[in-house]
């Protein structure tokens, strides 16, 4: 797409430099731990040892005792205010702090509230707690053995399950199978794993006494949906309670549930009427909030001789820990797990989920992810690799016989949803260019022969992305819209608000581009303002990959709203009819005389100064955008490793990834998304791992366990796009902080495998350590 | 708790006194007796680098040292490196080459890639990679952090040590 404006203008397809940076690259930011208020305390919490335990006393007097400590909160103190437990996300409860007994290890037990941080972990210190071990249920396997406890004594349902869904046509689906020339089959575990943004989550919970207001920051990626659940929950009204999320750290689906700290600071804070800090800290905020993934997955594909995919048959075990914390749409156990797929056209399919508690943090975010989408992209990628294997064909060439056609879109999966837009084998035919595929197969070729080991490992994922449409998702009965407000100043410059709350995604910078490609007035000239519910309209707030296919429609509708009241304006000022007026970015001109004409600013200025009779005065527009449907980002990633066989380590030599997110906002910002879900996706694929022992010990409880990727082992990343727009969406983009994350999983692993088929290995779990690859080479007899 | 015990620190070169705690970490000095929060805390353990700052030429993890432990010294934090009213070519640098999302690494990644500089001012790719290896970035992936780099290390040989006079 060619830029309609100029870059002085910076409307969409500029790479302008972000707007946010300035303050960033000064050390001025102002994330949640820098907020500093008068007479503000700290809190600190004391979590449990144990992952399983009866609770036999919590005494709190020592630690009151000690100078500085204010307060000592208890889940016996909740009890008495019935805030004992909280709703989760999704249809169950979670202790805030623990009564009876304790479900993980680094539960909330008690909250200590002092003057300063280190005198609350002192206190926290002298907390004596009482417990009896009890046997700790690990394996999400065992859950449903009638010889493993029964975790959730509160549940009237005793049994460790928690939901059955399904989907697709089962008897269908299994006749296929039954008559299929060709079946592959995968069983993979998408490990437990953390988003671990650099910046851990936290609040300020500040009740002001005199005004009966609460203020709350809070690393937050839904501040709105947030001030509504602390409104209903804690009784609070609703116009009394300020959410600000101020600037955030990173979120990646870490920040969108509430957690029992929130919860302790804002108790703390209407107790001693004080504002009251708390921040986690890195093994807390590993240990105990929003994990990701954990999903046992089994994938079968049904083909034809011709390696045509008949059907997908898809089982699913997924370990939520001791509460079912998931963040995902009311109607959607499994979030859009049912996008698994993939690119490939097959009538038929069926896939169902069982969710099961274990002695583990509760969860089951979205990592960098819209709801599962991630789990499913891995795993129909593995599954279509293991038939590639079966059939003994080149992986590309399968996927390229089964993609879905261009002309087939809109396109009804057998799961049911309508793909908006796609055509899959463009992406792939660039990533093949790029990469030089042909040459690194006859390479791996001579290779092999040399006894040398080198993969190739490609991924042709699609996603789902942009929730709404309203009909069908609701967060905890909020509807999924987003939202946009847009205030034109009288010298044209505009400030605008958003429902959503950038963690780093520079909506500063794109939604600013967006008025400027609509009203052509510069974005440097336009403020963008989030995260503050006193001020911003509502809405849903950013994860899903859902800021640009949800807030930027709205930004782009509410621009044409003031658009067209502009044209009234331009109209009245040019005095002539508004048919009799052309539109191009930044001014009205009348037809057939360009030099007749009012810019935007005339016309923001004449809003406030000269309006024709009987128009309200202003010139400003909100708008709460309903999508029609999601949007299906999608793209081609091929990466190539070699292995080391004396360590087993492996070394990503290349990876070509090239998107489709549709038209595209800021070239620049896109690239850095990708960059960055890349090196996620990569630290997924070979490092990051949430392990518990089988007592129920975290394994990867701190930086020093959970391994990260620093700038010596990640790759360097080659960006390559092709340009299907959404049909549906305003200004016809899809959403991309998420693909490369959700994409590039499988291309990795698919890599290592491929190196590793000639020895018949068709699977190897996350995350791919050297020790299992070494120990796959010892096994097969490469290595002695 | 143990008595304070009074340090004299230099912070981007204004002398600071203060009356601390002996197991005060010098990032908890930093964020809250000057004020200045640009230093962040990330991990707690030394692994993210978020807490970096440059201490008499070398760069430290400031989540990992007591306060008490810099009395004498002078301390350079992020806030330290604009000079005379601009930016530093590395904070440039990170501006036009996208080098920052989040941007809670920044102020770490932006006094280790100070120190590199100092150290090496015409680093290679792969020592920039190194160079930076004790931070941790979960948003950019490396790869503009690299060339943001890179940036500042030609501007700067265009423009001699500019940017480099205020070194703590």
């Amino acid at each position: 797409m060619g830029c309609r404006t100029s870059p002085e203008v910076g409307g969409m397809g500029h790479p302008i430099k972000r707007k946010e940076d300035l303050r960033f690259i000064q050390g001025k930011g102002n994330y949640v731990d820098d907020v500093q208020l008068p007479e503000m305390v700290y809190g600190h919490m004391v979590r449990s040892p144990y992952a399983h335990a009866r609770l036999k006393s919590v005494n709190t007097e020592n630690a009151k005792k000690l100078p500085g400590v204010l307060a000592v909160i208890t889940g016996e103190d909740l009890a008495k205010a019935n805030l004992a437990w909280m709703p989760t996300l999704f249809f169950d409860k979670q202790m805030v702090l623990a009564t009876g007994k304790v479900l993980f290890q680094s539960q909330e037990v008690a909250f200590v509230v002092a003057e300063d941080p280190y005198t609350a972990a002192d206190g926290a210190e002298l907390v004596e707690v009482e417990y009896e071990e009890l046997p700790v249920l690990v394996d999400p396997h065992k859950s449903l053995d009638p010889a493993s406890p029964i975790l959730r004594e509160d549940r009237e349902e005793k049994s460790n399950h928690i939901f059955h869904w399904e989907v697709g046509d089962k008897s269908a689906t299994d006749e296929v199978f039954e008559n299929a020339a060709v079946k592959a089959k995968v069983d993979a575990v998408f490990q437990r794993c953390h988003p671990a943004p650099l910046e851990t989550c936290g609040c300020v919970a500040d009740f002001n006494a005199a005004t009966g207001r609460l203020t709350i920051h809070l690393t937050s990626q839904a501040p709105h949906a947030h001030r509504t659940l602390f409104a209903l929950v804690g009784g609070i009204p609703e116009n009394n309670i300020r959410v600000i999320s101020p600037d955030i750290g990173g979120g990646f689906g870490n920040k969108v549930p509430i957690y029992p700290g929130y919860v302790c600071a804002v108790v703390a804070s209407l107790t001693l009427k004080r504002p009251v800090k708390w921040i986690e800290t890195r093994s807390e905020n590993l240990q105990s909030t929003g994990f990701a993934r954990d999903y046992h997955m089994t994938a079968e594909l049904a083909a034809g001789q011709d390696g045509k995919i008949q059907a997908l048959r898809v089982k699913t075990l997924a370990d939520h820990g001791a509460f079912n914390a998931a963040a995902q749409p009311t109607k959607f156990p499994a979030g859009l797990f049912s996008i698994c797929t993939g690119a490939y056209d097959y009538p038929t399919a069926f896939c169902e989920v069982d969710g099961v508690y274990t002695n583990k943090a509760p969860g089951g975010i979205a990592y960098r992810c819209s709801f599962r989408v991630t789990e499913a992209a891995y795993l129909i990628e593995r599954a279509v690799d293991v038939l590639a294997q079966e059939l003994k064909t080149d992986p590309v060439d399968l996927r390229r016989k089964n993609f879905i056609a261009p002309q087939k879109f809109p396109y009804k999966s057998p799961l049911g949803w309508s793909y908006d837009s796609g055509d899959y084998d463009a992406a792939m035919k660039v990533a093949l260019d790029m990469v030089g595929y042909d040459e690194l197969r006859k390479e791996q070729q001579e290779k092999r022969k040399r006894g040398e080991l080198m993969g190739i490992g490609v991924s042709s994922f699609v996603e789902i992305v942009g929730a709404g449409p309203a009909h069908t998702f609701d967060i905890a009965g909020i509807k999924m819209f987003d939202s946009s407000e847009i205030r034109i100043h009288p010298t044209g410059k505009a400030i605008c608000r958003m429902g959503t709350k950038s963690q780093g995604q520079g909506h500063e910078t794109t939604y600013a581009q967006i008025v400027a490609e609509e009203l052509g007035i510069p974005a440097s000239d336009v403020t963008v303002e989030e995260g503050d519910t006193d001020t911003a309209p509502y809405g849903l707030g950013t994860y899903a990959s859902r800021s640009t296919p949800v807030s930027g429609a709205a930004t782009a509708v509410a621009a044409r709203k003031i658009r067209a009241k502009a044209k009234k304006i331009a109209a009245h000022l040019l005095e002539c009819s508004e048919e009799d007026l052309d539109w191009e970015p930044g001014k009205f001109f009348v037809k057939g005389a360009p030099s007749k004409a009012k810019t935007i600013q005339d016309i923001a200025f004449a809003a406030y100064t000269n309006m024709p009779e009987g128009m309200e005065a202003g010139l400003e527009a909100v708008d709460y955008y309903d999508p029609p449907n999601l949007t299906f980002p999608f793209g081609t990633y091929i990466c190539v490793v070699d292995i080391d066989k004396g360590t087993g380590e492996v070394k990503v030599r290349r990876f070509v990834a090239v998107d489709d997110c549709g038209n595209i906002i800021n070239p620049m910002i896109v690239d850095g998304q990708i960059h960055g879900g890349l090196t996620e996706g990569f630290a997924i694929a070979f490092m990051q791992e949430i392990g518990y022992d089988e007592s129920g010990n975290v394994q990867g409880g701190s930086f020093m366990d959970y391994l990260l990727p620093t700038a010596v082992e990640t790759p360097t990343w080659e960006t390559g796009k092709t340009c299907t727009p959404s049909p549906h969406h305003p200004f016809g983009a899809k959403g991309v902080g998420e693909s490369p994350n959700v994409g590039s999983p499988a291309a990795f692993v698919n890599a290592v495998v491929d190196a590793l088929s000639h020895l018949g290995v068709t699977h190897i779990d996350m995350p791919i350590a050297p020790w299992k690859v070494w120990n796959i080479l010892k096994e097969k007899g490469v290595v002695n | 708790m143990a008595e304070k015990q009074l340090i004299r620190v230099k912070v981007n070169g204004r002398q600071r006194e203060a009356m601390v705690e002996p197991r005060l970490l010098l990032v908890h000095f930093i964020r809250s007796i000057p004020g200045l929060t640009g230093t962040h805390v990330g991990c707690d353990t030394t692994h993210c680098g978020a807490c970096t700052v440059v201490i008499d030429g070398k760069t430290v993890k400031s989540c990992t040292m007591f306060a008490v432990q810099t009395d004498g010294c002078e301390v350079l934090t992020v806030e330290g490196l604009m000079h005379d009213g601009n930016l530093h070519p590395l904070q440039e640098g990170f501006k036009e080459e996208h080098g920052l999302q989040c941007g809670y690494c920044t102020p770490g990644m932006l006094m280790s890639s100070y120190a590199l500089l100092q150290q090496n001012p015409h680093p290679s790719e792969e020592e920039i990679r190194w160079g930076i290896s004790g931070n941790l970035c979960r948003c950019t992936g490396y790869q503009n952090i690299v060339k943001a780099v890179q940036y500042a290390s030609a501007k700067m040989e265009k423009g001699g040590k500019d940017g480099l006079s205020n070194v703590a």
